[in-house]
């Protein structure tokens, strides 16, 4: 039981991790199995993990209501639609019988959960012009050169933009800049915010490669819920 | 500097390993005299100029080395016929490659593109040797013509470990004219992908000095790792939560458990649980990923049990909300809201959604601290929470949290593969400045 519960999952770990890694440099169509193989694995295992996660979404709702936990009422619309939506597909399935129509639970799916999860994203907007405006708050240097770049990058990436400055050229200055901002955005998205993100993607790419290493030799086994 | 030297003297042999084994394998060359036409083969009906009567009206010029062979670097389905540029060939030319099972046919057309296209440079992962040593000395100079998935009735051809009979043809203008040879190639599995031997190399490396810093801490304990301010900020925040009687929030990110990102988050939450049970706080983890639940379940509980307070222990704690992004996102906000937490931990692979979390987070007054390898998710991360670990630094997370000798090893590790790759972009861009792209080339990712 202790070996089960203990060794064969980082045996497990380990014997995976190395046939994952050699598959990497086997074009052969045995690698290609090896991967669909694991893919059918996680497919079991996610059906399996599905049926806990529904018990523990009906099991957390309702206790929420039984206990009448301050904002219990969203429990009780959350469960609502969970058993609306489940009964209208196992009465009415999946598949419309009229060409052309809409099961009930295709019909939820459209017009009432797809506009909630359009409103959501759209609220995304707002929160971005909020975020923005705490981000080029010029209180400090760095602060400062971000809201430069930013509004250089911002200016440079409308399709408008090298009017703007030509516009307010002419009014200030009496004749048209030279330069064009858009080009001078792509060099900044080009240079140095692309030696940034290189840089830091080099480091994850070295991370995770620490990572592997340590876990397919067992020496990193929180995730599977052992400690040291 | 002496482990540094130690790691760079054993790339020697390796390196001297790798060029030697790397140059582009090549069987089977024949040689032809140029631009002899012959009869077309069955099924094809070209107007054929004969040398022996008069000039052709249109000169078709041919190569004079042509061979065929194996498809290096797949899975044994394919067949390529390479041959050197004919001297005069234009745009306005054509090569076609012909495939019979046997020498007398039938014969169905393999594959047909325009001269000044399908070069051995443009198949760098099947001829990596090519790239790494060739490319830049002759550019665009040999025709490579990949044969794969020819549909024959109902089968496809080539298949594996078969014997298959080629020939190439050459057509300008409606007139075709045969390269005199018929060639014979055989498929073959094959058992090591030559293009990603870089990579291979590089990761057996990278690995070995990672356990070679491993077993060194195992001596030495005393490693000395750089501050990570968002991890010190750990203690800072469940004590917070603590004082004030509010939970803390987890995030394990959007990702599925098959991503590294999802894997690292859910080593920090083992260390984060662990602590919240000695400060006997509670925690909350809302999980989008099935698996995921039921790895954080587990993993929670055990941060319990660690810190000897399995009764703190609430499984309610961990809980499923939905698979969608922005219905799980506004559940969580709405958690924010209604529970205020007072810390909220953002760790693993975010979307779309990161800002709208962070946001909400920040207007409840909670401390955040995020980390993330999602490059483009992080500047809203930086922007809204008070730390953030940017890429590298949410892997070493779990090591830093755990100060556990062998944990830090890897990380020492991980600094020298960063000081190796310093040093290569460096000596690459000077040799690349001065013309030299060799140490370019063989860091490229080809396969």
């Amino acid at each position: 039981m202790q070996f089960l519960k203990k060794q064969f999952p980082i045996v497990l770990a380990f014997l995976m991790g190395m046939l994952m890694f050699v598959r990497e440099y086997v074009p052969t169509d045995f690698a290609e199995s090896v991967y669909n193989w694991y893919v059918r694995w996680d497919i079991i295992i996610a059906g399996f993990a599905g049926v806990l996660a529904i018990i523990s979404l009906v099991h957390y709702h309702t206790t929420k209501v039984r206990r009448r936990v301050p904002g219990y009422g969203y429990s009780i619309i959350t469960l609502a639609a969970f058993w609306v939506m489940l009964v209208l597909t196992l009465i009415f399935g999946l598949e419309a019988k009229v060409e052309g129509g809409l099961t009930p639970g295709q019909w939820l799916y459209n017009y009432v959960f797809l506009p909630n999860q359009a409103t959501m994203f759209a609220t995304l907007a707002f929160f971005i012009a909020s975020a923005a405006f705490r981000a080029f708050r010029a209180r400090t240097a760095e602060a400062t050169a971000l809201l430069i770049a930013g509004l250089i990058v911002m200016i440079g990436r409308v399709p408008a933009g090298d009017e703007i400055v030509n516009f307010f050229s002419r009014l200030f200055a009496g004749n048209e800049v030279g330069a064009s901002i858009s080009t001078f955005a792509d060099w900044i998205m080009n240079n140095p915010n692309m030696a940034g993100y290189r840089g830091i993607i080099l480091g994850i790419a070295l991370a995770q490669i620490a990572l592997s290493v340590r876990i397919i030799f067992g020496i990193e086994r929180t995730y599977l819920g052992g400690g040291e | 500097m002496r482990h540094i030297r130690r790691v760079l003297f054993g790339l020697l042999p390796i390196g001297v390993w790798f060029i030697l084994t790397s140059s582009a394998n090549s069987q089977m060359s024949t040689a032809g005299p140029r631009g002899i036409p012959i009869p077309p083969p069955e099924g094809m009906t070209p107007e054929v100029p004969s040398p022996l009567t008069k000039e052709p009206e249109v000169f078709i010029p041919l190569p004079t080395k042509v061979w065929a062979q194996d498809l290096p670097n797949d899975n044994g389905t394919g067949l390529v016929v390479i041959f050197e540029k004919a001297e005069g060939e234009t745009e306005e030319q054509f090569y076609i490659v012909l495939i019979a099972e046997s020498p007398e046919g039938p014969w169905y057309e393999a594959v047909r593109f325009p001269a000044d296209t399908s070069f051995k440079d443009d198949y760098s992962s099947y001829f990596p040797g090519f790239f790494w040593f060739r490319k830049h000395k002759e550019p665009r100079t040999w025709h490579a013509a990949v044969i794969s998935e020819v549909s024959v009735g109902e089968r496809v051809i080539p298949e594996k470990g078969k014997n298959y009979y080629l020939k190439l043809l050459a057509e300008k203008q409606g007139r075709v004219v045969e390269y005199p040879q018929l060639m014979e190639a055989r498929t073959r599995v094959n058992w090591f992908h030559t293009a990603r031997t870089n990579n291979l190399i590089f990761a057996v490396i990278f690995g070995a000095v990672i356990l070679y810093y491993i077993a060194l801490a195992r001596k030495d304990p005393n490693l000395y790792i750089r501050k990570i301010a968002g991890l010190e900020a750990v203690d800072e925040a469940i004590g917070r939560a603590t004082e004030m009687g509010k939970p803390i929030l987890y995030l394990n990110g959007m990702d599925p458990l098959s991503t590294l990102s999802t894997l690292a988050s859910l080593n920090i939450l083992g260390r984060v649980a662990r602590r919240v049970a000695n400060y006997d706080s509670e925690l909350l983890v809302p999980s989008k990923d099935p698996v995921v639940l039921s790895v954080a379940q587990e993993v929670v509980k055990q941060g319990y049990l660690d810190a000897g307070r399995p009764d703190a222990y609430k499984e309610d704690n961990v809980f499923f909300l939905t698979e969608d992004q922005f219905a799980y996102t506004a559940s969580v906000c709405g958690i924010m809201v209604r529970d205020k937490p007072a810390a909220n931990i953002f760790m693993g692979y975010y979307y779309a959604e990161s800002l709208i979390l962070a946001e909400t987070g920040a207007t409840t007054g909670a401390i955040q601290i995020a980390g993330t390898d999602s490059t483009s998710q992080l500047p809203f991360f930086v922007t809204t929470c008070d730390y953030t670990l940017i890429g590298e630094e949410l892997y070493a997370a779990s090591a830093y949290l755990a100060r556990e000798p062998r944990l830090l090893g890897s990380l020492k590790g991980q600094d020298v593969g960063k000081l190796f790759i310093m040093i290569v972009i460096l000596v690459g861009t000077i040799l690349a400045s001065v013309g030299f792209m060799f140490v370019r080339d063989l860091f490229k990712a080809l396969g």
